[in-house]
């Protein structure tokens, strides 16, 4: 397929992911916050979802202070931080817009019905009047977009570089999530065991959208055992470990039978490294090095990753060899 | 709502032969919807605007902000045609295609037309549209136009005119059949009760006139539609027809020359390409070839098709045929080519490029519309009963610099087809367009895109100008 297409397929799908983890971060937050009175007032309650960011020092210069209107509107409505939702899903729907002719119709015109939804006037009122709606929706069409596009879409290349794109977006926002949190929830010792401890790691898995699996599997809420469900759990689809796995597996389909160029490839080796390791670590060993270390690790292996696709699939090649050429017209 | 108090005054009506009597193809359409409750039409209309906009059927304005997408405004009472009126139509429009394609052949081999005196040779040179690149080109199966859109309004008599045509990359067929879908879900009690040909079968039938250009000895061949990309005004219909096809949306970053043969970049490395409907102007196509500026185009792609190693739709070259001046001579061009008399008259028209027929424009202007003989989208044109002294005196001025450049003809009175007006209906002007493919035949696609003039007394239809559009029903038989 064409480079600017998988491009844009790649992008497209990691920028809805971003758009929906960020409704589902705030939505959380939202739900956490009736539950806990005492924290409404804490001037610092929002806080934690701009640190979640890295772009603490963007919003501190440009949005002022921690306060629930800011930080809502930093994260969903201000068009100049790129990774708002409102930000995501205009460049997801330019990107869709660009390869319309290569996802299905329905796809399209969702994906441009959840854009419609935030750009018109009025949206902001929309969010503030009700906003629990407002993120639920957003949510929901996400899974809608992906449903649609995983039961009427060929799961050929294109679906492949989709994938692609959305499980390394996946695995690197769970990985900040978890990373910020957790440093977040486990300094007050005091609270181990509290209802307000409870109420914030339950947070923590509902803004991953993990609560009602990890109590499938773990039953009470422990923060070692959180940790190693998100980062270890095999067939939850939000792990760390399921997302890399599945990253894998779209790239492997990409390169297809040839056997030969995924060997020689620097990208194919990368992602093969990064797998090794989330495969085949256990969470004492995590712990051991420290998790924040652990999860860094991670984000920096994935970032590489996201660069050596974007020179092997993307970039613009020069015709070099034309007998290159020749063999590929065959 | 319902068309009790509605008036066609004193124009051609495409719905009533005079007020309370309904023309006979239409009278089941208007007993339907009188008979609809009150706020039934604004109920639909609303669904069919929300459908649009969801679909992303839009257009992009140019000078507005940029990637300003609209909707292109839509009237959802649809304009008929009778089976019989088509009929003659589909003959007239396949005639003139023909001809015209034979003429393009002529003028860039043999130039018969040429030194036979039925065209004078200057006007050919003279055009901005005649590519000298293209001398001596023989294009697959001598075809040059293999989509053209030809203009056809109804003046007050009833009577079916050739207004332009359209042989470069004329747009809006997505528009109909965007609109038909749309339609379909909107009144979809009209459709059963009416013999309704449908246009579906478009881009299958698109697909396969750019087939017919690859060699039988390619087994599995690649086909693309070159777009300017996201920010071009018909960028919507370029994905959708490719979407349809099931061909690749390529832009010119996506394309490169080697060896003579187009290749497209993929995530396996180069592909070839055999075939390509281009929807770039020629100007911007090849850089090396023609306006070196563009990075729209594919540079050396026209030596490629000069070698035979990709086939162009439409072929560079072909707008020659579509230039307003020569316009004038088609009903000439058909005689010539086919020894057939012009099935569909054209509007008549003076060349200002001819010191006499200048001179008539000039003289009576306030009457006339003028239109500069290579634009398109109704841009820098004069109507003259509704514009100012200023803007006659200014065009005067423009045909007098540069007469080349200007055609007048007589004001027509468009006919006019009932609109809905926030809670009544109202007669507008309209237009047809209809989409003829030539491939290993030449065929019409049922149907076309009608605009309308969706301002009050307005003759200009244009999307650019704030016209709208109508879905198209040509009738399978007259049984009324």
């Amino acid at each position: 397929m064409l480079s600017r297409v998988a491009n844009a397929l790649y992008w497209m799908n990691r920028y809805l992911e971003r758009a929906e983890n960020t409704a589902r971060i705030i939505e959380s937050q939202l739900h956490m916050l009736l539950d806990l009175p005492s924290m409404r007032k804490d001037p610092n309650a929002w806080k934690p979802l701009v640190d979640i960011t890295g772009d603490a020092k963007y919003f501190t210069e440009n949005i002022g202070d921690y306060t629930r209107e800011n930080v809502i509107f930093f994260h969903t409505f201000d068009n100049k931080y790129p990774h708002s939702i409102t930000s995501c899903l205009t460049a997801a729907r330019e990107n869709a817009r660009s390869v319309r002719e290569i996802i299905p119709s329905e796809m399209w015109e969702k994906i441009n019905n959840l854009y419609l939804g935030i750009a018109e006037p009025g949206a902001d009122e929309e969010a503030g009047r009700s906003p629990h709606k407002f993120y639920y929706d957003i949510k929901m069409s996400c899974h809608l977009i992906i449903g649609i596009a995983y039961s009427t879409m060929a799961h050929g290349e294109a679906w492949h570089f989709s994938q692609l794109g959305r499980y390394l977006e996946r695995a690197d926002k769970t990985s900040r999530i978890l990373d910020v949190k957790y440093f977040i929830i486990l300094p007050r010792v005091d609270y181990v065991g509290s209802s307000l401890d409870n109420v914030q790691w339950t947070a923590l898995l509902k803004s991953t959208s993990s609560l009602e699996m990890y109590r499938k599997r773990f039953n009470l809420i422990s923060s070692n055992n959180i940790v190693d469900f998100l980062i270890f759990d095999r067939v939850f689809p939000r792990s760390v470990l399921y997302c890399i796995n599945h990253a894998e597996q779209s790239l492997s389909k990409i390169y297809g039978a040839s056997d030969e160029l995924s060997s020689s490839s620097s990208l194919y080796r990368l992602m093969g490294k990064l797998k090794g390791k989330v495969n085949y670590s256990h969470i004492d060993e995590v712990m051991d090095i420290g998790l924040h270390q652990f999860l860094d690790g991670i984000q920096y292996d994935l970032n590489t990753v996201g660069e050596e696709i974007h020179e092997n699939f993307f970039a613009l090649k020069k015709v070099s060899d034309s007998s290159s050429i020749g063999a590929q017209v065959q | 709502m319902n068309f009790e108090n509605y008036d066609p005054e004193n124009f051609f009506d495409e719905f009533f032969l005079k007020p309370g009597t309904p023309r006979p193809e239409v009278e089941r359409l208007i007993k339907r919807i009188n008979s609809f409750p009150k706020s039934e039409m604004t109920n639909r209309r609303k669904s069919a605007n929300a459908a649009f906009k969801q679909m992303g059927i839009t257009f992009s304005v140019y000078g507005d902000n940029k990637g300003l997408e609209k909707i292109f405004p839509f009237d959802i009472v649809p304009r008929i045609i009778s089976a019989k009126d088509w009929s003659l139509i589909e003959r007239g429009v396949k005639q003139r295609v023909f001809a015209l394609n034979q003429f393009i052949n002529d003028i860039y081999n043999d130039q018969k037309i040429l030194n036979d005196g039925v065209i004078p040779k200057e006007l050919i040179f003279s055009s901005v549209a005649f590519r000298k690149e293209c001398v001596g080109l023989k294009p697959p199966k001598d075809i040059w136009c293999h989509v053209s859109g030809i203009d056809l309004v109804r003046d007050k008599d009833g009577e079916f005119y050739v207004l332009e045509d359209n042989l470069r990359c004329p747009s809006g067929v997505s528009y109909v059949l965007g609109n038909r879908r749309v339609m379909k879900q909107t009144l979809p009690v009209i459709f059963e009760a009416l013999p309704i040909r449908p246009v579906d079968d478009y881009s299958g039938r698109l697909a396969n006139t750019l087939r017919n250009l690859i060699p039988d000895s390619i087994v599995k061949p690649n086909i693309a539609i070159l777009t300017p990309g996201i920010y071009n005004s018909a960028y919507f219909e370029h994905s959708f027809l490719a979407q349809q096809m099931g061909e690749e949306l390529v832009e010119g970053q996506d394309l490169v020359v080697q060896d003579g043969y187009v290749y497209m970049r993929t995530t396996k490395g180069f592909e070839r390409v055999h075939a390509i409907y281009r929807r770039i102007d020629d100007e911007y196509l090849d850089p090396t070839v023609f306006n070196s500026d563009s990075l729209l185009g594919v540079p050396g792609i026209m030596k490629s098709y000069r070698e035979g190693k990709v086939a162009l739709a439409n072929a560079p070259g072909a707008g020659i045929a579509d230039d307003k001046a020569i316009y004038s001579f088609v009903p000439k061009i058909i005689k010539y080519y086919t020894g057939e008399e012009p099935v569909l008259r054209n509007v008549p028209t003076y060349v200002c490029e001819n010191e006499k027929e200048k001179q008539h424009v000039i003289e009576n202007i306030e009457n006339f519309v003028v239109k500069t003989t290579h634009g398109s989208g109704g841009y820098g044109m004069l109507i003259g009963p509704s514009s100012t002294r200023k803007e006659q005196r200014e065009m005067v001025d423009n045909i007098r610099r540069e007469p080349r450049n200007y055609i007048g003809q007589p004001v027509i009175q468009l006919s006019r087809v009932p609109v809905m007006v926030k809670d009544h209906f109202e007669g507008r002007h309209v237009d047809l367009r209809p989409y003829v493919l030539y491939g290993e035949d030449i065929y019409v696609l049922p149907g076309g895109l009608t605009r309308v003039a969706l301002k009050k007394g307005s003759l200009v239809v244009n999307s650019s100008q704030g016209g709208g559009s109508k879905d198209t029903w040509v009738m399978a038989d007259d049984g009324i």
